[in-house]
């Protein structure tokens, strides 16, 4: 009997407690039923299949309905976004356009494209056709799409606010007049691009006037010409890509503000090939970089108040090549190993601030024990400087003459520039 | 001329300078490949002692050699056989023995290490240097009675190939700066055996990227198997041609 009555009020207890929270629920379920209802009546779900027309879909399609793509072949047409549709491809259906034309383009904000394959736009010289276009468009996403054998991949025109993610592109290069760029993005603002894969075509990514925007955690290799290529594209942060095998490496111009960290460019080897071309960048950050097997690592040129530093340089051809009209950068804490030369410059004066590397051809001492060189070292080799003038010397390199020449410049320096030196060049390398 | 041959060798063998020079080979070798992890940087490591090494030791050596077994060469004219046939034997003992100590000091350890077709590159030009310093040392042998003359001979020459040709190169380079030079160091290279299987060794390595335009020409002309061909055939030259004109004096030489 004790036992029912203690359970009894128990029961009593739980349930006036949930009576009196009740009201408060009931008021938040109604609101978020009344709300999907209205969402519902917007926005409709469109079921797509390959039997069906796309483009007919998309024309009846209301604005912010949501189209399901199911998995087949859709040989279709040139097909216009013109109002906020959500796009998603279930198991990869495949659009494929047959040379024909582009295949999405995009002229509404809000848009999201996700989960498609893309196939075969042709190639044109009047236009850009591309697999995705958004022409003045905010917001758009466009996310794990892939994209085969198109001209152009992902192509963004004065946007801004846009998500180009995880997506796969993979292009068929055969010259580089013939290709066009993987993510292509011009006069863009506030754009997102991460954990994308480019490959095979004439640029990975470019940017051409894109402003504040992050570029991070891409992939772009075995492109014809740059792995990543921008012009007057200020305050843009690129973090944790990595760029490898490309044609020419990775150029980027005439911009300030610049932040590079993390990054890994790699195997760009070839007469003509850069692991990073820096050309009239200024007041920029290219911090905690590695540059691998690069014909020359970093190629500098009028360059200005811009900060290396934790960079690493591991058997590059050249690690560093700095043209004379660099002025006021600093080259700071970076390790230097392996690399045939360290570095090269084309003039007598040098306008940089070069300190506290650690530099593997370094044979100074420690008297006081602290970790840095008594000895300032000079990176210049006499050698670098002598092809620097005359290219064709280079028909002595590793000669037994051009060593020896190397060293007496070591003890009595003649020709190599004076202002070249780490005043403070570290023993041991960093761990970074 | 085989008898004779086979009895170079054993004495060779007996001194035990050359084994000693297999030996240190041999340990260079091994140890500049497991220095390294990378067999490429151990390869070019081993480039930068072949250069330097093989032609000195070959050289001196071989002249060494020639003037202590004088008095058997001249033993040996005196028997009825003619005297191309004793000086080619004598060439070919020496030859043999500083290749094969070459073949098992440096093959050995590049082949177990490095593998590949630069390895094998580098083995083929070490071994020619190797045969071609020695029909210069018996060139320089040839030219004079005195033995101190030769061995100073032969380090001139080696000490022109190894260093003075190389500044000659860049002195040229220096002062013919505004033509194109390109086909003209190829053919300066041509004319010193040990630049040419420097650049042969180097333009298998994948280094002529780094050499700008004189990369390319030098890549064209090297990469193909016509290119190679030819500079194999050239560093061959570099074994006959000394010989031959050695064996010319040698012939007509009041011993």
């Amino acid at each position: 009997m004790k036992m029912t009555i203690k359970y009894k009020t128990r029961i009593g207890e739980i349930r006036h407690r949930f009576i009196r929270v009740n009201p408060c629920l009931i008021c938040v379920n109604l609101c978020a039923i009344v709300f999907a209802l209205a969402l519902n009546l917007q926005a409709k779900m469109w079921k797509v299949t390959p039997t069906q027309n796309l483009k007919q879909v998309i024309i009846q399609a209301n604005a912010h309905d949501t189209l399901l793509i199911q998995k087949g072949l859709y040989r279709t047409e040139n097909i216009i976004i013109d109002k906020p549709l959500t796009l998603i491809g279930q198991h990869y259906p495949v659009l494929d356009i047959q040379f024909k034309n582009e295949i999405f383009t995009v002229k509404s904000s809000d848009v999201i494209i996700k989960g498609i394959e893309f196939r075969n736009v042709g190639m044109t010289s009047m236009i850009d056709w591309a697999a995705i276009k958004v022409l003045e468009a905010s917001n758009v996403r466009i996310v794990n799409n892939r994209i085969r054998n198109c001209y152009f991949g992902i192509y963004l025109s004065a946007s801004d606010h846009c998500l180009v993610q995880g997506n796969d592109i993979e292009g068929n290069p055969k010259e580089e007049q013939n290709t066009g760029n993987g993510i292509h993005a011009w006069k863009c603002d506030s754009i997102l691009i991460q954990r994308n894969h480019t490959q095979g075509h004439r640029d990975g990514i470019y940017f051409e006037f894109v402003t504040n925007s992050t570029i991070q955690h891409n992939d772009s290799q075995g492109n014809i010409r740059y792995g990543l290529h921008f012009m007057f594209s200020h305050n843009n942060g690129y973090f944790y890509n990595h760029f490898h095998r490309n044609g020419a490496g990775v150029a980027v111009m005439y911009t300030k503000f610049v932040t590079m960290k993390h990054n890994v460019f790699e195997q760009n080897w070839g007469g003509a090939a850069y692991g990073l071309l820096l050309k009239d960048i200024s007041d920029s950050h290219i911090e905690h970089n590695i540059f691998k097997t690069n014909t020359v690592g970093v190629y500098m040129e009028g360059c200005s108040r811009s900060v290396f530093t934790k960079n690493q340089f591991i058997e590059n051809g050249y690690a560093l090549r700095v043209q004379a009209n660099c002025d006021d950068n600093s080259l700071t804490y970076s390790n230097f190993c392996g690399n045939t030369f360290d570095v090269a410059t084309n003039g007598e004066v040098v306008l940089n601030h070069v300190s506290h590397n650690y530099w593997d051809k370094y044979e100074g001492y420690d008297l006081n024990r602290d970790g840095i060189g008594d000895v300032p070292f000079r990176p210049v080799s006499l050698y670098a400087t002598v092809i620097e003038r005359i290219p064709q010397a280079m028909m002595l390199l590793r000669s037994f003459t051009v060593s020896l020449l190397d060293r007496i410049e070591k003890i009595i320096p003649t020709l190599t520039p004076e202002g070249m030196k780490d005043e403070k060049p570290l023993l041991k390398p960093l761990k970074l | 001329m085989n008898k004779i041959t086979k009895y170079v060798l054993y004495d060779i063998i007996r001194n035990r300078f050359v084994m000693g020079y297999t030996l240190l080979l041999l340990v260079i070798g091994m140890s500049f490949f497991s220095f390294e992890s990378d067999p490429n940087k151990g390869l070019l490591s081993l480039l930068n002692i072949i250069l330097m090494v093989v032609p000195l030791v070959s050289i001196i050596f071989s002249t060494i050699h020639f003037y202590n077994s004088y008095e058997f060469i001249e033993l040996m004219s005196a028997q009825p056989m003619s005297r191309k046939a004793i000086f080619l034997s004598e060439y070919m003992g020496v030859a043999t023995s500083l290749s094969l100590a070459f073949l098992v000091g440096v093959g050995l350890p590049t082949l177990a290490f490095g593998g590949g077709e630069s390895s094998l590159i580098l083995i083929m030009s070490g071994f020619l240097l190797t045969l071609s310093f020695v029909s210069l040392a018996f060139l320089a042998s040839v030219i004079t009675r005195d033995k101190a003359k030769g061995i100073g001979l032969a380090l001139v020459i080696w000490f022109y190939f190894s260093l003075v040709y190389d500044g000659l190169v860049l002195s040229i380079l220096f002062s013919f700066n505004d033509y194109p030079l390109e086909k003209a160091m190829l053919l300066l290279t041509a004319l010193n055996p040990t630049d040419l299987a420097r650049i042969m060794v180097l333009m298998k390595m994948d280094i002529s990227a780094l050499m700008g335009f004189t990369g390319a020409v030098f890549q064209d002309f090297f990469s193909t198997n016509y290119g190679l061909l030819v500079a194999i055939f050239i560093l061959m030259g570099w074994v006959v041609l000394p010989i031959t004109i050695a064996s010319q004096i040698f012939q007509r030489k009041d011993l």
